[in-house]
């Protein structure tokens, strides 16, 4: 695939310090619907193109659609002008970010994310007049045993098979935790205690393959909801990453992730199989030294670090000539090498770089200063504050502000991610329809925008091929457009 | 005579190999310092930040879960 669409699902935690509050689903619904940067409340999803009980082994289970009520749906679903979605999932606020084509890309939408969510915990707390009443954390445990996710969407081609995606990738998915991690004080979920660990969501990851995302959540999750041609296209669902606050962990999760699908497309054979993957994936995230050896399934033994290099090596030699390579594989192989070499000879090297070792070298120097056990309920909260998405008070930000962080994108690139669409995919056009018909947008989805044009029958637009909608294809047209009608009429005429 | 000069010349490399030696290293500790200093002014800044009631806090914090 010479581009491949990527895009992310953050779930938030959510705290409110209302004396009595309502539940955490209320709690939600008034955060995102306080959000003050929206083209309209008022849009309706359209659930129509959602089959989450679809599994890519080749059946569907039984289960209830989601299909709430048009009320309901308003309140739970907010579309946004940069194309992504703004929505109450369960009991938890999520950001969809709109379809991107590069892992820079990604690092701006996601990040914007972050800032529109805190957006709306401000105004949230304007309102309610209550200062820091709402605390946001984009994290992945309570430390009691409840996880939320983060979940990486990637387009691949529909002619591999998801036995050949899934033998390729658990090697590399259980491994990548060594640059992605965002460390975490503490074991969970009936894990062996631990003082401090590599990733987030390892001790809540039990099966190897499945289609389930919320208890024994697997490896590989076999979800097959394309959101797109599905004879072309595959969306591969990720549910075992964290989130990351820092970019630089994102740049790498997403850059390499991009880059090693298509060498899995190209049929590179990564020649790896590990013994006992769940029991490695685990044991990875407690190896502070990165030295330990797992074994492998054909024979032999090799350290994480060992097995992300034979994946480097492997991808970069497809773009070896340089031709058809996307633009971003230059700069994510450098980065990988030379994390992966950094790593290899002293991990504290990266200390202004990848999430785990920033909060490491934070919450160690704290210890060090105040003289805590990491056991004691301080060094929990100087986890889980790292993670709070308020300026004021994430513990991220304030390392950043100080120098402590290397960043990625510019707090311009950031703010634009807020207000406008990417370029390249279909979120331009669902971008664009938000920014210049916002009333007249009856409902919209990743495959869809519906308009009311007056008439009984609402007119509605599909997007099923994600690259297009682009701004190349349909700027002209928004230009000339001054209705709807308008619209509608060049866009037949175009077709 | 030569012999002398020698090993003269070969005393002097090695005590200029031992300043070039610590030269560099100064400088590295320097850095090291002030990045400790940085760290250590932002560690009393944290605890400024700092949840107030932690143990309450982490123990109230508690998420349905999600996917």
């Amino acid at each position: 695939m010479r581009n491949r669409v990527v895009g992310t699902e953050t779930e938030f935690g959510i705290v409110t310090r209302e004396a009595g509050s309502s539940d955490p689903v209320n709690q939600s619904i008034l955060l995102v619907g306080s959000c003050p940067v929206l083209p309209s409340p008022d849009i309706l999803w359209d659930y129509e193109n959602e089959n989450p009980l679809n599994d890519a082994r080749g059946f569907e289970i039984e289960g209830e659609k989601e299909r709430p009520g048009p009320e309901y749906n308003r309140l739970l679903n907010k579309l946004l002008f940069n194309g992504g979605r703004l929505y109450v999932d369960g009991a938890h606020p999520e950001y969809s970010s709109p379809e991107c084509l590069s892992p820079r890309e990604l690092v701006a939408y996601e990040k914007a994310g972050e800032r529109i969510l805190d957006l709306c915990r401000e105004t949230c707390d304007r309102i309610s007049r209550k200062e820091n009443g709402t605390v946001l954390y984009k994290n992945n445990t309570d430390g009691k045993s409840n996880s939320y996710g983060y979940h990486e969407n990637y387009l691949v081609e529909r002619a591999v098979s998801f036995e050949a995606i899934a033998r390729a990738l658990i090697p590399f998915l259980i491994t990548r935790q060594v640059y992605t991690g965002a460390g975490k004080v503490g074991g969970e979920n009936r894990s062996e205690p631990v003082e401090y660990q590599i990733s987030q969501r390892a001790d809540f990851f039990e099966a190897l393959i499945d289609l389930n995302t919320m208890v024994k959540r697997p490896i590989m999750n076999t979800r097959d909801e394309p959101h797109a041609e599905s004879s072309k296209y595959r969306r591969l669902h990720v549910i075992v990453g964290d989130s990351n606050m820092s970019e630089v962990s994102t740049f790498l999760k997403i850059g390499t992730m991009m880059l090693v699908l298509s060498a899995i497309e190209e049929g590179v054979d990564f020649g790896i199989a590990v013994e006992n993957p769940v029991k490695v994936h685990k044991a990875v995230s407690r190896d502070l030294t990165l030295k330990k050896k797992y074994r492998l399934a054909g024979g032999g033994e090799m350290t994480a670090l060992e097995i992300q290099k034979v994946y480097l090596e492997k991808t970069s030699a497809i773009f070896e000539n340089g031709k058809d390579s996307p633009p971003f594989a230059k700069e994510v192989l450098e980065k990988w090498k030379s994390v992966l070499s950094g790593l290899e000879s002293d991990p504290d090297q990266l200390s202004t770089e990848l999430d785990w070792l920033i909060k490491r070298q934070m919450i160690a120097s704290y210890i060090s200063k105040k003289g805590y056990g990491w056991k004691d309920p301080k060094i929990f909260m100087l986890d889980l504050q790292y993670h709070d998405i308020s300026p004021e008070k994430s513990l991220y930000h304030h390392l950043e502000k100080d120098g402590f962080v290397k960043r990625m994108v510019t707090d311009n690139e950031i703010s634009r991610a807020m207000e406008s669409p990417p370029a390249g995919t279909r979120a331009y056009f669902r971008g664009n329809c938000l920014r210049k018909f916002p009333k007249e947008i009856y409902a919209a989805s990743w495959t869809s925008v519906l308009f009311d044009v007056g008439e009984e029958n609402v007119k509605r637009i599909p997007l099923m091929d994600p690259f297009r909608g682009t701004q190349e294809l349909v700027e002209k047209i928004f230009e000339s457009s001054h209705s709807v009608k308008d619209l509608l009429s060049n866009l037949v005429r175009s077709a | 005579m030569a012999k002398q000069e020698k090993k003269q010349e070969k005393k002097k490399e090695s005590a200029d190999r031992k300043e070039e030696a610590s030269a560099p290293n100064a400088a590295v500790v320097e850095k090291g310092k002030k990045i400790k200093d940085d760290l250590d002014k932002l560690m009393d800044k944290i605890d400024d930040v700092l949840e107030e009631n932690a143990e309450e806090f982490v123990k109230n914090y508690v998420q349905k879960g999600g996917e």
